[in-house]
């Protein structure tokens, strides 16, 4: 049988009333990296953790290969997890960690000092083997305990925020580690965050979720350019939700602008209320007083330089407009008093019917 | 699935074991008869109103509960300023008599009781109220020390600190910030000590069992010259205390953590 | 500011110092005094200095009564352990209701009597005390009979006593185990009662320990349930201290079978001292 990955079907959990997974249906090709991207009581730890066994699902099955794993207790999954608190074995060695899946399963000896001294190398913690887990840094620990993941040679990956406790720095870095490492072994990997950067670093593709249900599957790259609805656009990256009509099958009416689009989503009549949905980036800034269809006048009240940007806040008649600008733009304009007129690019946006 | 059903029946079996002579003393309290029988035969209140209306039983009771109301109390006044200053100062004095306090607790109680029948008989000091109180707080002073201990080290030193900044003198921080939150621990620390001198039997009969005949030494006398069935009804009376005691602290406060556990 | 400190500390710990030296150091001062004084027939005891006391200990039976106490301690402690920590294992992972339910029931029993849980035990293990009926129904006995006294009756009497505080012991560290560790090594390939064996019970060593010899260290100080439930030959030395006392107004000699009995904890938590000193074996 060819490998087809992990498939939830229908995916459900609930206690008593309260619904955290919201049926779940979703699909991880073998060697992909998924990562279940949403905000803290989301549903994407409880989601993970039905997949690890961890918690039985109220409903739905989980297929792996094929083959319904929905009642299979944890220990038999053969799913790798690493955990938040990383959950290392405190009277242990790190070897001693490592090898703990290996003694489980009986393997001898020499395979499994071969085993880990092979994991040791692949983390670059070699000398490291015979210390004590509390005897490490921040970034050893993490790396040990993907380590112990590893020599079971999972069928799946599965890691829950194992990142978030690290400085920034040494999380960028760890990002890219763990990138490599998959890439390298070609593991089908889920990883939970709340960080989007992270996700858009790591993934194959993003599973966005809010309320216990999916919002969108996609690519880093889709997410971003075409986000499905308003949570999405606006969890993701920062982006204007501007209040729209449509008028007819090329044109909407936002803020009183007539702008031509190149079409409109199937099945909107005329006066249909929708978003028009607009990242910073994509505005224009001109000149106060350029005409054009697309244009509203407006007054920056809040200018910053974050280094290769200018962000810019715009105060159009009482409503506010997110924008940015190179800083060379930013310098041409000359903009002292304050006025400018920003374009809404509608080849840019995105139109969004909730 | 089996894994369930062996964990089910094995808490049922351990259920049923701490239950099993609760549910006897109590059944047979409910007897009708003067003889002892389970299940009760003729059931009734009979003995109740005897035990209520008996002098010697109702003396005894009332009594036991002025002694561990005075040991609970003195208890606390040892273990508080024990914990505080342990806590404040990271006193070595505090830490010493920490341990001295936590000794007697880890003896053997009959060791405990002889050392204090001949202490108190070194003083010349016999068969006073005093003696039972004093002896059941030193003895029982390491619960509410560690309960106590337990709420210091639960408060957040940046409320202290930020507290402090606001202008708060020590004993301001001690009333405005500590007291909420170590007071539960307290209360709990209190009832524990209130709750085991109750129910002490050989320390308050050896230092002054002959003049303060508490509920548990009456019992004990009576169950030398045989089987009465108003001493169920004692029995019943403290384990109703106990447990209302019990269930008053799990209602006001988060039993699990007041216990060292995992908070809420 | 240091020396403000100082003066604090001596206020707030004067009444503690006092009431603590006063009636815990001096008390067992007295009990080494005493214990090599010599037994006043008229009074409590006479004020010279002997080692009678501890010569009259010298013999076979004292020897045999410390050791069977030891004995029974250690049973009683290794039973109340094997029987607490699964129990307590599973208290902390019930949900909270349940959880409290559990904790209340066994601080209830806790605080029980010794005097109450003898007689109870008295009562249910009697001719009419419905175990025995029980029995009977379920053919195991041919005639109700009585059950104490009994070696069985007095070891169920210690073990529900001691029980609660076994689990009291176990529960904080039990409680705050992270539930991650266990769980890591279920993903990791270990069924439930693998991670019970080689995660949660190398990770608890120490307090299981220190439940171990609270357990039998409450066991060696109890009085009542050997002195109601027992036959005279399987006394403890419990007992035999209280009856030395009370009975026998030889508190010379109850002194002296303390200091003994003192001395056996003081070598056992030695024992556990260093045990606990030593690496986690493999």
């Amino acid at each position: 049988m060819t490998p087809s990955g992990l498939e939830l079907q229908g995916l459900r959990k609930s206690y008593g009333t309260h619904v955290v997974v919201d049926d779940v249906s979703l699909r991880v090709p073998a060697g992909e990296f998924v990562c279940f991207l949403g905000p803290s009581g989301c549903g994407k730890t409880t989601l993970l953790r039905m997949i690890a066994g961890l918690e039985t699902p109220t409903s739905g099955r989980l297929l792996l290969d094929g083959m319904d794993l929905t009642a299979a207790p944890a220990h038999q999954r053969n799913f790798a997890m690493v955990f938040q608190a990383l959950a290392l074995f405190p009277f242990l060695t790190v070897e001693e960690n490592i090898a703990y899946s290996l003694r489980l399963r009986n393997v001898a000896r020499q395979e499994r000092q071969r085993r880990v001294r092979e994991l040791l190398e692949l983390i670059k913690l070699a000398d490291c083997g015979a210390r004590r887990v509390d005897q490490l840094s921040g970034g050893q620990r993490q790396r040990v305990a993907i380590a112990r993941a590893l020599a079971q040679e999972p069928m799946l990956f599965l890691l829950d925020e194992p990142l978030s406790a690290l400085d920034a720095k040494l999380r960028d870095h760890m990002q890219i580690e763990l990138r490599l490492l998959q890439q390298k072994l070609n593991l089908t990997t889920i990883l939970v965050t709340h960080d989007q950067r992270e996700a858009m670093t790591l993934a194959d593709s993003i599973v966005v979720m809010a309320d216990g249900a999916v919002q969108q599957i996609g690519s880093p790259a889709d997410i971003y350019r075409r986000p499905a609805n308003r949570f999405v656009a606006g969890f993701i990256g920062q982006c204007n939700l501007l209040q729209a009509e449509v008028l007819d099958s090329h044109h909407l009416d936002v803020w009183g602008r007539v702008i031509e689009v190149e079409s409109i989503p199937g099945g909107l009549v005329k006066g249909t209320a929708v978003t028009f949905s607009i990242r910073p980036e994509d505005i224009r800034i001109l000149p106060a007083g350029t005409q054009a269809p697309d244009t509203v006048p407006g007054r920056v009240s809040f200018a910053r330089e974050v280094g290769e940007r200018v962000e810019l806040r715009i105060d159009c008649n009482g409503r506010e407009i997110i924008g940015a600008a190179s800083p060379a733009d930013w310098a041409a304009l000359g903009s002292s008093s304050g006025s400018v007129a920003v374009q809404l690019r509608a080849s840019a946006g995105t139109i969004l019917t909730c | 699935m089996i894994a369930r059903a062996v964990r089910w029946l094995f808490l049922a079996l351990i259920a049923t074991f701490l239950a099993a002579p609760l549910l006897v003393v109590t059944g047979v309290s409910f007897n009708g008869t003067a003889r002892m029988s389970f299940p009760p035969a003729h059931p009734g209140l009979l003995w109740y109103g005897t035990f209520f209306a008996d002098k010697g039983w109702m003396a005894a009771f009332t009594l036991s509960l002025g002694v561990a109301t005075g040991a609970a109390l003195v208890a606390i006044s040892l273990a508080f300023p024990i914990a505080y200053v342990s806590w404040r100062y990271r006193s070595r004095a505090a830490r010493w008599l920490e341990t001295l306090a936590r000794l007697s607790f880890v003896l053997p109680l009959v060791v405990l009781a002889i050392a204090f029948l001949i202490f108190w008989s070194a003083l010349g000091h016999v068969g006073r109220i005093e003696n039972t109180i004093l002896s059941h707080a030193v003895v029982f002073v390491s619960l509410p020390l560690a309960t106590i201990a337990l709420g210091f080290r639960s408060v957040d030193p940046a409320l202290v600190e930020a507290a402090r900044t606001l202008g708060a003198r020590d004993e301001d921080v001690l009333r405005t910030v500590l007291r909420p939150i170590v007071l539960p621990y307290v209360v709990s620390g209190t009832v524990f000590v209130f709750i085991l001198s109750l129910n002490e039997y050989i320390i308050a009969y050896l230092v002054a069992g002959f003049e303060v005949e508490t509920l548990p030494i009456k019992v004990f006398n009576n169950l030398r010259m045989g089987f009465q069935p108003t001493m169920c009804v004692g029995a019943v009376l403290f384990m109703a205390v106990g447990i209302l005691a019990f269930s008053l602290v799990a209602a006001s406060g988060d039993l699990p953590k007041l216990l060292g556990g995992r908070a809420r | 500011m240091l020396t403000a400190g100082r003066a604090q500390i001596a206020l707030w710990l004067a009444w503690p110092s006092i009431a603590l030296v006063g009636t815990v150091a001096i008390p067992f001062l007295l009990l080494l005094r005493i214990s090599l004084a010599a037994p006043d027939p008229s009074g409590l005891w006479k004020s010279v200095l002997t080692l009678d006391a501890y010569g009259a200990l010298l013999n076979r039976e004292f020897a045999g009564a410390l050791l069977y106490s030891l004995g029974v301690a250690l049973l009683v402690a290794t039973i109340t352990v094997a029987l607490g920590f699964p129990l307590t294992y599973l208290i902390t992972r019930m949900k909270r209701r349940p959880q409290v339910v559990w904790l209340v029931f066994l601080l209830v029993s806790l605080s029980l009597s010794d005097v109450l849980n003898a007689f109870s035990w008295q009562l249910l293990l009697s001719k009419r005390g419905g175990l025995t009926g029980l029995l009977v129904l379920l053919g195991i006995m041919s005639r109700p009979e009585s059950l104490t006294p009994s070696n069985g009756a007095v070891w169920a009497s210690l073990v529900y006593g001691i029980l609660p505080f076994t689990v009291m012991t176990l529960y904080p560290s039990l409680s705050q185990l992270a539930p991650e560790v266990v769980e890591a090594a279920r993903t990791l390939g270990a069924s439930p009662l693998r991670a019970f064996r080689t995660v949660v019970i190398p990770m608890t060593r120490q307090p299981i320990l220190a439940a171990f010899v609270i357990s039998t260290v409450v066991t060696l100080g109890a009085y009542v349930s050997p002195l109601v439930l027992g036959r005279p030959q399987s006394w403890t030395l419990a007992v035999l201290i209280g009856n030395a006392a009370l009975a026998g107004h030889d508190v010379p000699r109850a002194a002296a079978m303390s200091v003994c009995l003192l001395g056996a904890v003081g070598l056992l938590g030695a024992a556990t001292v260093w045990i606990t000193r030593q690496r986690p074996a493999r």
